[in-house]
C-alpha cells in the first residue's frame, strides 16, 4: 500500500479511537443503567423503538468500529502472520463491510422493533 | 573463578556456531574490547570482531554482553561482570553474522538510505548560507537526536525489527527525524512518504529498547514519535 494511504489509515484509526472511547463508555453506562432495576428485553425495546437519538448514536458507534477494527487487525496480521499484499487489503475491506452490515442491521432492528 | 582472572564465553562461527571458552588476566580498567583484543593477540588470532576508534566515536565495536547490547570500547569489565560469573559475548542481534562477533551491517545502512536519512540539497543551490538560529524549535529538535554513531545497538535491541525485517528501525528513523527538522533540506515530501509507509515510523510499538540501550543516551523513540506527528500532519494537509 502506498505511504499516503498508510498515513490516512492511521489517521482514520486514531480519529475513530476518539469516537469509540466515548461511544464504548456511553454504551456500557447505558447497559448498567438500563438493567439495574431488572428491565427485561421487551421493556428495553419499548424504550428504544422509534428513538432517533438511539439510532444515531449506535450508527456512529458501528461506523467507527467498522473502520477502526480492520485497520488494527491489518497491523496484527502484518506483524504476526506476515500476511501482506492485496489479499490482506481485500480481506480487511470485507471485514469492514461485514461489521458495518451486521452492526447497522442490529441498530435498525432495535430502532424499528 | 579466581579474582585475578576473567572467564569469557565468546560466540564463534556464523549463525550455526557455538560458544568457546577463554580465560585471561583481569586487568585494571579493562574494557570488553580490551579483553577481546587480548584474546585475539595472545590466544586465537582467528577471532573476528570489529573496532576502529576505541574511544566511543565510531560505533564499530558493539556486541551483546551478557544479553545486553553495548559499545564494548566504553564498557569496563568490572562494571558489567556479575560476581563470580563468566561473561558471555555474542554478535549483535537482528543482523546476519559474518563470523564470530562481526555482523553484516549492509541492511542496517540500506535502511538509512530507504528512510531518506541523507541531506537532500535540491536542484538549485541557495544563493547564500542558510541562517539557522540555535534556539529555533527545529534546530533544538535536531540537536537532541544528532549524536548517533551508527553502532547498531538500537537496531539489535528492537523487538519490531526482530519480527518485521522490513521495518526501517530506530537508527534510520532517528536520522530521518533530524533531517525533517533541517530547514535547508529540499526532500521532505519523499522523506515523509518513506517513513509513513508500512515499514516506517507507525510500526513502532514504543517498547523503548532503543532508548534504554543507546550508548549516546539518545531517544529514537522520541524521534519516531516526532515522525508520527509530522506524517499525520502531512496526511491531514494532503502533502503525502
Amino acid at each position: 500500500m502506498n505511504p499516503a494511504w498508510t498515513a490516512r489509515l492511521l489517521l482514520a484509526q486514531r480519529a475513530t479511537a476518539i469516537v469509540l472511547a466515548f461511544a464504548v463508555a456511553i454504551h456500557l453506562a447505558t447497559i448498567i443503567y438500563a438493567v439495574r432495576l431488572g428491565l427485561n428485553a421487551g421493556e428495553i425495546l419499548g424504550r428504544t423503538r422509534g428513538n432517533a437519538l438511539f439510532l444515531a448514536f449506535y450508527s456512529v458507534f458501528v461506523i467507527a468500529a467498522s473502520i477502526h477494527a480492520p485497520i488494527g487487525l491489518r497491523n496484527i496480521f502484518r506483524e504476526w502472520a506476515n500476511w501482506r499484499g492485496y489479499s490482506l487489503e481485500l480481506a480487511m475491506i470485507a471485514l469492514s463491510l461485514v461489521l458495518l452490515a451486521l452492526g447497522l442491521r442490529a441498530a435498525f432492528a432495535v430502532y424499528g422493533a | 573463578m579466581q579474582s585475578d582472572t576473567l572467564e569469557l564465553d565468546i560466540w564463534r562461527g556464523d549463525r550455526d556456531g557455538q560458544f568457546q571458552a577463554f580465560t585471561l588476566p583481569l586487568r585494571e580498567s579493562q574494557t570488553i574490547l580490551d579483553a577481546v583484543t587480548e584474546i585475539q593477540r595472545t590466544q586465537d588470532a582467528s577471532l573476528a570482531y570489529r573496532f576502529a576508534c576505541r574511544v566511543g566515536m565510531c560505533g564499530s565495536c558493539a556486541m551483546i554482553v551478557d544479553g545486553i547490547p553495548r559499545w564494548t570500547c566504553r564498557t569496563r569489565v568490572v562494571d558489567v561482570q556479575r560476581k563470580g560469573k563468566r561473561l558471555k559475548l555474542e554478535p549483535l542481534r537482528n543482523l546476519p553474522i559474518v563470523k564470530d562477533l562481526a555482523v553484516e551491517m549492509r541492511v542496517f545502512f540500506d535502511k538509512w538510505r530507504d528512510a531518506k536519512g541523507y541531506f537532500e540539497p535540491g536542484d538549485t543551490p541557495p544563493a547564500d548560507f542558510a541562517v539557522v538560529a540555535p534556539s529555533s524549535r527545529e534546530r533544538r529538535a535536531a540537536d537532541v537526536a544528532i549524536e548517533c554513531i551508527n553502532c547498531g545497538i538500537c537496531y539489535s535491541a528492537c523487538d519490531v525489527v526482530s519480527w518485521d525485517d522490513e521495518y526501517l528501525g530506530p537508527a534510520a528513523l532517528n536520522r530521518s527525524w533530524t533531517l525533517v527538522n533541517d530547514v535547508r533540506d529540499q526532500g521532505q515530501k519523499s522523506r515523509l512518504e518513506a517513513v509513513a509507509a508500512d515499514a516506517g515510523c507507525h510500526s513502532c510499538h514504543s517498547h523503548m529498547s532503543c532508548t534504554e540501550f543507546c550508548p549516546k543516551a539518545l531517544s529514537p523513540t522520541q524521534s519516531i514519535a516526532g515522525l508520527k506527528r509530522e506524517t499525520m500532519r502531512a496526511a491531514l494537509r494532503g502533502e503525502v
